[in-house]
């Protein structure tokens, strides 16, 4: 792997004002994207995969949002806190984003053609023809059947899959280095899936992109990635090479959610669900946040929260500490898990 | 057989001399406590399937069979009343599917009420018990819906269906709203249930492993028509039909070093329109296998091993 890296996110987090107070959206969230790999994020509804590339981009309204801390680096130059005529020399230009929902991220009032050629007039300064055959040859790179014809349609004229691969030659148009694909595949048919999981893979050999995948499904993880990062409750709870995080997972939350997904072997092994919900971030819990549905908390999860213990492989428990009483127990119940 | 499908056929009127083809000509039963895990891509015709079977859509031709008694083809009211006893269904969307105006006691004890007549008072103990018993507390009760995640509202979904006792749950989607943790805790209630009250269940859902999980039997439309039918883990493990194998292979597995090797071919294009097909395997399209014949003559079902059947000219 490409040790160059491109994107470097340290200390970011990001608070929302509401109604009923402060909400800690992403606590202290730090990784490193290398170039020509792809990072996935990970974790449920509400975990703050979302708002931390998001807020990366500027996507977050400012108020009520507010990053209280942290810094984002493309290359070294630091993207937070930008104006937004600074942050447009980036966004769409050298940074690419893919949404889960094509249809709502489209404009429904212009043609496909219009609008992946708008970001090619406003972004590269192209003309209008020339912008026209470049969003041909996009069209084509992403393997929309009759190019000419499709580019003159509706974002409602579009199946699903073929919306998302419009948004793909839309977000790839400028030549990004980095592409951030937020659950790009969740509202499609495993059969599309597997076609939009292969494209992106492809774009990423042909063109050394570097993607963010943020996704809730593991299989998905498996496929694409080579560094993963578990998100819960706002935070890093685990990070790691995929192999890491599939095959030496160290945090209890990751260990769960493995064994929440049902396997392909044969014999049907018990499906072990976490019990309970994730804590409300408006007053996360003292102490770890998975403190409540962990099955091996131990007095200290609940009063001091854990660093990240390790470091290429990381872990964000108290049971990666070497005093740790049940850290033996732990392996154990690992290792029983694996096999 | 607890329900049977015979030839059942949903079509619906486009005007113009369009019709859909939502449901063609589909033969499928349920046995008494069975578990029939329903799959196919979204437009495949699965939800309107569950909803042709127990009579939410009228039948555009074909039966239905419950315990040897032919349901209606067009429902009355007086049929639901007789009906929801017997059956009930669980919806995919647990935040449109609950009454936002109603408490939670109100919403589980509806059903009851509108059967057996009473008041909420008299029926409190039930509405408590089955409340616990998917997981709530009493405390509960005077709730509203939208004080509730996704995974608490589907277990008052599944209260509200339960209560009434029925033979046969229609799941339509029960977890594809849930995140993975929520899915396991879902399912794994629909388990128990099914193992302490003898449920009988069409479970319909798109996500394999998981279908494969809960269900005894597997069966997996297109376009439709059913192309295959079988015990779970045969259908699973050895699928026949193109197409389930490669809607098998699609679903990556959490598993880094099986995906490293996958070399499946994936499967091109997409599910085509349902409007006005012509006679002709519907898969023929997107098959690798195809053949000539195929495009002409529509497959049947046929035995590929025990218990289980297939609908391709190849086989």
């Amino acid at each position: 792997m490409s040790s160059e890296i491109i994107l470097e996110v340290t200390n970011l987090a990001v608070e929302f004002a509401t109604y009923g107070g402060s909400v800690q959206a992403v606590r202290d969230v730090s990784f490193n994207l290398h170039k020509g790999t792809t990072l996935a994020i990970v974790g449920e509804s509400g975990c703050g995969k979302s708002v931390t590339v998001q807020t990366l981009l500027g996507l977050i309204p400012m108020p009520p949002g507010r990053i209280t801390a942290g810094s984002a680096r493309l290359r070294g130059a630091e993207l937070l806190g930008l104006s937004a005529d600074r942050l447009n020399h980036y966004r769409g230009k050298r940074i690419g984003m893919i949404f889960q929902d094509a249809m709502s991220a489209m404009n429904p009032t212009m043609t496909i053609g219009d609008q992946i050629a708008e970001t090619l007039i406003v972004h590269m300064g192209m003309s209008a023809a020339a912008a026209r055959q470049e969003v041909i040859t996009l069209l084509t790179q992403v393997q929309i059947p009759e190019p000419e014809r499709r580019l003159r349609q509706y974002p409602f004229e579009f199946s699903g899959g073929m919306l998302q691969r419009a948004m793909i030659a839309l977000s790839i148009a400028c030549q990004p280095e980095v592409l951030i694909a937020d659950e790009p595949t969740t509202a499609l048919d495993v059969t599309i899936q597997a076609q939009i999981l292969q494209l992106l893979e492809s774009l990423q050999q042909s063109r050394g992109l570097s993607i963010i995948l943020i996704t809730h499904d593991l299989g998905v993880v498996a496929r694409m990635a080579h560094e993963v990062a578990v998100m819960y409750a706002g935070q890093i709870v685990e990070q790691g090479s995929v192999d890491d995080i599939f095959y030496r997972s160290a945090h209890p939350y990751t260990v769960g959610l493995k064994a929440a997904m049902p396997g392909r072997s044969a014999h049907k092994s018990v499906l072990q669900e976490i019990p309970g919900s994730p804590p409300d971030l408006f007053a996360p819990p003292a102490g770890c946040g998975f403190n409540a549905r962990c099955p091996h908390v131990m007095q200290l999860c609940t009063s001091q929260a854990p660093p990240l213990f390790g470091t290429s492989h990381q872990a964000r428990c108290w049971l990666q500490h070497a005093a740790a009483p049940a850290q033996a127990l732990y392996q154990q119940l690992i290792a029983s898990v694996r096999s | 057989m607890l329900i049977e499908a015979r030839k059942l056929r949903k079509y619906f009127n486009l005007g113009h001399g369009k019709q859909v083809h939502a449901v063609d000509d589909v033969s499928l039963g349920i046995g008494e406590h069975e578990v029939l895990g329903l799959v196919g891509e979204s437009g495949s015709g699965k939800t309107t399937f569950g909803k042709t079977l127990i009579g939410l859509y009228d039948k555009s031709g074909g039966q239905v069979i419950f315990r040897d008694r032919e349901l209606p083809r067009h429902y009355q009211t007086e049929d639901y009343k007789r009906q929801a006893g017997q059956i009930q269904m669980i919806f995919q969307d647990p935040y449109s599917s609950l009454n936002p105006r109603m408490t939670i006691q109100e919403i589980i004890a509806e059903g009851l009420l509108i059967r057996s007549g009473g008041n909420l008072s008299s029926v409190r103990d039930k509405v408590v018990y089955w409340l616990e018993r998917v997981g709530l507390h009493s405390d509960h009760l005077s709730r509203y819906p939208h004080e509730f995640s996704g995974g608490q509202r589907q277990r008052v979904g599944i209260a509200r269906a339960l209560i009434v006792e029925p033979q046969l749950l229609i799941c339509d989607e029960p977890i594809s709203a849930l995140d993975v943790s929520v899915q396991a805790q879902v399912v794994k209630l629909l388990a128990e249930l099914k193992q302490s009250l003898g449920l009988a269940m069409l479970f319909i859902a798109h996500d394999l492993s998981m279908v494969r999980y809960v269900s005894d039997r597997m069966a997996v439309m297109y376009l439709g028509s059913l192309v295959e039918v079988g015990p779970a883990d045969a259908v699973y493990f050895t699928p026949r039909h193109p197409y389930t194998r490669m809607l098998v292979s699609s679903n990556p597995q959490p598993d880094p070093l099986h995906e490293r090797a996958r070399t499946d071919v994936i499967l091109s294009g997409e599910i085509p329109s349902p409007v006005n097909l012509q006679p002709g395997c519907r898969f023929a399209g997107r098959c690798p296998l195809v053949e000539p014949h195929c495009r002409q003559q529509t497959p049947v079902l046929r035995t590929v091993a025990d218990n289980h059947q297939a609908a391709c000219h190849l086989l």
